[in-house]
């Protein structure tokens, strides 16, 4: 098991690797570069700013002393952001955009998997029906339709909750937290409700409940673990997505997160915090897919018997 | 089931929130009670050093935080004292002595002089900074020279400091709108001791700028900077007018999501936002009008033709373009009256210039040009691309206009929208049929708009060239003294323009906000443009 | 649905041809049974023919503007409102239809198969084989999306059928990771050790013994893969590589509906009750596909 997670996290630095190398030349090969705006920029001003951003120099030299930089733990400075280090935007995003991501989490893997281990388990009645279709109309709601729509109705009608801002005022947090976990919620119920029927129908259910064992205990002891598989190799994606992904709800709720950034850069053309930010997030989907596969095969005991051989 | 789905997130809620309180102070009443102003400015500011940046969210702050030596009154837009308490004008309108206050000085307590103003812009202009604004110098005796590298001597450039408190600027033309230059960002004063405590002056990656590090000389210092949250100025007691400064401090939010935004004046966050979604403007006017403030904006809305190309390189096409566009309606329907119908580039009643007008809404002329044009019914007529960055206003504006040319001419446009900087991109390399174009003046005087159509002007990109319009608008009209002369002489110019018609103008820009009605003092003007210094906060609205 | 269905299915009989196709056929027979999935069938149907003939029914064209109208709610004349430029939203619905439900389905279809077969191998051939291939879709996973799709349309210019592209490139990844989980447990089972020591071919293992065990689990995330794929057709028209007005998908009504939902909240409700329902009857049809083709209830 050890030297499997050895193994994998060895595997990792080539992924990121290539992550780098990739987008590194394919923002400087998308149109538009960071200093064309909307008056023209005259011809000395863009050599000067070239050079300040060493862009005059050849691209293989660039991409080395970036790396180098990179090796180092300097991301460079924001091209958008006159002044400012990528490192400082990165680390001033972050915790607000994982403190996020994580209630997201939290809310969809509880509603989630309740949802759809109950629906699965008297399926065909109401208690299947209600909460998947509850969860169906989750899927359909973007979370640029449900942020806004929860605002209207929570923050302007009811005047319940701000309806912006985050950790200034009590209980801001509440809506973007639900907004962004809402769809992830959605899926791990179908994603649970569909791993349950499977489990259930099993052989070694019948000959768990046949042993006369009550039925909660067949079910948490015996069909969780195999049930919820599908949805443990959905997480490590679903949380990489929920910080990626948090770009929409940042901005409805006006928060100061990663997520923002990243589209930002893309928009800005932001060479080196595209860059910056992408090499993090790969690093954190590798991260949760290996945390994922571990999980997984922690719940499925034919891999862990394979792990140990 | 949802008994107990519901209970789970009721606790979760309850975790969440923390204890919290009862109904709380919005921020717009306790603003009202402390001066505090909550502004809704769009975006977040690339930086706060005022030669390197370029946009109007920068512009609200940098205006906090510094002055230059003149300020406008907001009301008449007329030149006021600022740094400079005093100022002459020689008789042939090339030499300016300012008088610089003595009681001024920098937020640190360093007095400002004369030399501060000549340093400053000496590091403005200087090649290595890139600074994108530095044509705003270019009246000045051997500025651009200077700032292109092709001179090395700043005691060349025309800025002289005659002692401690007198500045001398000699331009190399008379340029009547010279003095509202200076109340433009890109010239106001940096402090020398903080940038070089920093790096290089030169260099415009240094860190001098930010909270804790910058040093000002306007009526507000920076006190709070979050990124992507809030920018905090707080009123400096050592401002030499304090004693006219009513607001204690102004909170800047970098509000980009415009129905975000318009809800968070509505739940009383704000005092002022930035803009008013096309949509929500009826209402507004229907049921709030004294919270609601659209008013003309020093502004161009326009497409422009790249008349290198087969079909638009016939002028009767461009005309017949023009002619077959109904701004009227598509103003007071799509745009819900904000944007007026516009057939010239330069917005009428730039301190009194009234362009040319050359053209109507006029769809049976323009059939008869596209059929005089070898297209008659639209027979034959090849489709052309449409580009527009994508943008809502823009997109509707488009799909009506798509629409009229379809109706009218009979002919296909391919709508394009592009992202920002691929929109840019495009342009800049002059690959589009018809584009999109909007242009704000820098300055209330219109050589900011037909300065653009230059030959091979970088921002002309539509091949247009004339002789006798450039002759106008490099030489003759700098020249001339006279003010109802040089405005003659840019009518001509103008008129020149149109009749080639590179350009299909549509409308004039309105600028829409939305105001709490304690706001006091922020009066509407062409360029838009507040001075903090007349704006107060009524405690009881 | 029917198309990814159809995917699946053209592989697995092209496979099976020689013996039979018993597997397809009992479930036809189950599914016609389960009356929630003919209804999601019937429903799809219905859809999909009524967009084919759309530009015979229509009331009105759907570019046809009436400025002086504006937006207006249901009428008569107006079954479903107008917009802001006085356009007939039944109109643009239908038309909307026609590009959602293309972009839906051929974009899924085409993530279902570059996902199910790269998965498939992976989770198959185990060991360092896939190791290697997993690690590749976390690279494309972690690859800037939209710097990504701002390249295609320079390299490419702007298509549909490069649309479908785009959004394949990128669902296919998550498809990939389910599949090969669930061929990589299944792989383990004694059945499928038997078959490999009977010398059957990987292909037919894979398709004819493992597949059919593993479809729970694509067909759920196959119908949840559509409304998203539909929604993210939005954004990309956003980035100026989908479709362009006047034309419109229901994606797109909806990203406008939003901004309205105040004032014209109808722009907003009946785009996505198009589109809401259509993800009702794909999940009914999806779960009863699923049941139907279920191997062990086969052997019941």
């Amino acid at each position: 098991m050890w030297r499997f997670i050895g193994f994998r996290f060895l595997q990792a630095i080539p992924v990121i690797l290539a992550v780098i190398t990739v987008t590194f030349f394919l923002v400087r090969a998308a149109p538009g570069g960071p200093f064309d705006q909307e008056k023209a920029v005259s011809d000395q001003v863009r050599a000067a700013l070239e050079a300040r951003y060493q862009l005059d120099l050849p691209m293989h030299e660039q991409y080395f002393s970036y790396l180098e930089d990179l090796f180092r733990g300097d991301m460079g400075p924001s091209f958008y952001y006159p002044g400012r280090t990528v490192n400082d935007l990165i680390f001033q995003g972050l915790p607000i955009t994982a403190e996020l991501g994580f209630y997201a989490l939290v809310i969809a893997l509880v509603i989630g998997c309740l949802a759809g281990v109950l629906a699965a388990l008297k399926p065909n009645t109401a208690q299947d029906y209600v909460p998947m279709s509850v969860a169906m109309i989750g899927i359909c709601m973007p979370s640029f339709l449900l942020g806004p729509l929860l605002v209207l109705i929570f923050g302007i009608w009811l005047d319940l909750l701000p309806v912006s801002g985050w950790g200034n005022s009590a209980g801001d947090k509440i809506l973007p937290s639900i907004t962004l976990g809402a769809m992830t919620a959605a899926y791990i119920a179908r994603l649970s409700r569909s791993g349950m029927l499977e489990v259930l129908n099993q052989d070694y259910m019948r000959t768990a409940r046949a042993k006369g064992l009550p039925e909660y205990v067949v079910v948490i002891k015996h069909a969780l673990r195999g049930g919820l598989l599908p949805v443990v190799s959905y997480l490590g994606p679903a949380f990489a997505a929920l910080l990626s992904g948090s770009f929409v709800v940042e901005t409805v709720f006006q928060i100061p997160g990663l997520g923002r950034f990243y589209i930002q850069a893309a928009f800005n053309r932001d060479y080196t915090m595209i860059l910056g930010t992408t090499v993090f997030l790969s690093t954190l989907i590798v991260f949760f897919n290996l945390l994922s596969d571990i999980v997984a095969a922690w719940l499925n005991p034919r891999l862990r018997y394979q792990f140990r051989k | 089931m949802n008994f107990n789905n519901a209970r789970l997130i009721f606790i979760f809620l309850l975790l969440l929130t923390g204890c919290s309180g009862g109904e709380s102070e919005s921020r717009v009443d306790s603003g009202n009670r402390d001066g505090v102003f909550h502004f809704g400015n769009h975006a977040e500011p690339q930086g706060l050093d005022p030669h390197i940046v370029t946009g109007i969210p920068e512009h609200h702050i940098l205006t906090a935080l510094f002055e230059g030596l003149v300020l406008k009154n907001p009301y008449t837009l007329d030149i006021e004292p600022g740094v400079a308490e005093s100022w002459d004008i020689s008789a042939d309108g090339l030499t300016y002595t300012f008088r610089l206050r003595e009681n001024t000085s920098w937020s640190n307590g360093d007095v400002l002089t004369a030399e501060d103003f000549r340093w400053s812009w000496q590091r403005a202009l200087s090649p290595i900074l890139g600074s994108e604004y530095s044509y705003m110098y270019y009246p000045i005796e051997n500025a651009e020279a200077y700032n292109s590298g092709q001179m090395s001597d700043f005691s060349q450039v025309g800025v002289t400091v005659l002692d401690e408190h007198t500045l001398q600027v000699k331009l190399h033309s008379p340029t009547p709108y010279f003095l509202q230059l200076l109340d433009h960002y890109s010239m106001f004063p940096v402090h020398r001791a903080t940038l070089e405590a920093f790096g290089s002056a030169s260099d415009r990656l240094t860190a001098w700028a930010q909270e804790g590090n910058i040093v000002t000389n306007g009526a507000f210092v920076l006190t709070e900077w979050q990124i992507n949250s809030h920018v905090r100025v707080e009123k400096s007691p050592l401002y030499w007018d304090a004693e006219e400064v009513d607001l204690k401090a102004i909170v800047f939010y970098p509000t980009e999501n415009l129905v975000t935004e318009e809800r968070m004046f509505r739940d009383r966050q704000l005092h002022r936002t930035a803009e008013i979604p096309l949509d929500k403007i009826f209402t507004y006017q229907q049921e709030q009008l004294e919270v609601t403030k659209i008013a003309p904006w020093i502004g161009s809305y326009f497409y422009m033709f790249n008349t290198t190309r087969a079909p638009l390189n016939d002028v009767r096409v461009r005309k017949a373009l023009a002619m077959s566009i109904d701004r009227t309606l598509i103003a007071e329907t799509v745009t819900q009256g904000v944007y007026s119908s516009s057939t010239a580039l330069v917005p009428p009643g730039t301190l009194g210039y009234q362009p040319p007008q050359l053209f109507t809404y006029d769809p049976e002329k323009a059939v008869e040009l596209l059929a005089e044009a070898g297209y008659p019914n639209g027979d034959g007529f090849p489709a052309f691309d449409f580009l527009y960055n994508t943008n809502e206003d823009h997109r509707k504006i488009a799909v009506a206009i798509q629409q009229m040319w379809m109706k009218t001419l009979n002919i296909t446009v391919n709508l394009v929208n592009q992202e920002w900087k691929v929109y840019l991109d495009s342009h800049n390399n002059m690959n589009y049929d018809v584009a999109r174009r909007g242009w704000i003046g820098d300055y209330v005087d219109p050589y900011t708009f037909l300065g653009m159509y230059i030959t091979d002007g970088g921002n002309n990109k539509t091949g247009f060239s004339n002789a006798r319009y450039d002759e106008i608008i490099l030489h003759e009209a700098p020249a001339e003294l006279d003010k109802d002369k040089r405005f003659a002489l840019y009518y001509e110019a103008e008129t020149i323009l149109l009749e080639n018609m590179p350009i299909l103008p549509i409308f004039t820009y309105q600028f829409k906000h939305l105001y709490q009605t304690s706001v006091k003092g922020m009066p509407n003007n062409i360029m838009d443009y507040y001075n903090y210094k007349y704006v107060s906060l009524d405690p009881e609205g | 649905m029917t198309s990814e269905s159809g995917s699946i299915g053209s592989i697995n009989t092209a496979l099976e041809m020689p013996r039979g196709t018993s597997l397809w056929e009992d479930g036809w027979h189950r599914l016609r049974k389960n009356k929630l999935a003919m209804f999601g069938f019937f429903y799809l149907l219905l859809l999909i023919l009524i967009c084919l003939v759309t530009p015979w029914i229509a009331p009105y064209g759907y570019e046809e503007q009436n400025l002086r109208l504006g937006a207006v709610p249901p009428t008569a004349e107006h079954w479903l409102g107008t917009d802001t430029f006085g356009r007939d939203m039944l109109t643009r619905i239908l038309y909307g239809g026609r590009i959602s439900l293309m972009v839906g389905f051929i974009a899924t279809a085409v993530a279902l198969v570059i996902g199910v077969t790269y998965g498939a191998i992976a989770g198959y051939a185990g060991g360092k084989i896939d190791n290697a291939m997993m690690r590749l879709v976390d690279i494309f996973y972690a690859l800037p999306y939209m710097i990504f799709i701002i390249l295609l349309m320079v390299v490419f210019g702007r298509n549909l059928l490069l649309l479908f592209l785009a959004i394949g490139a990128v669902e296919w990844l998550v498809m990939a990771r389910i599949v090969r989980g669930q061929i990589q447990s299944l792989r383990q089972q004694e059945y499928v050790e038997a078959a490999i020591s009977l010398g059957l071919s990987p292909l037919t293992i894979i398709f004819k013994h493992l597949m059919p065990n593993a479809l729970g689990p694509v067909i759920v995330y196959t119908t949840l893969t559509i409304p998203n794929v539909m929604l993210l057709e939005a954004f990309l028209s956003f980035l100026g590589l989908g479709i362009q007005p006047p034309q419109s998908s229901w994606g797109v009504l909806i990203s406008y509906g939003v901004e309205t939902m105040e004032e014209y909240p109808w722009l907003l409700i009946f785009p996505g009750l198009a589109l809401t329902t259509t993800l009702f009857a794909l999940n009914f049809l999806g779960d009863g596909l699923r049941d139907a083709l279920d191997p062990k209830a086969s052997r019941d």
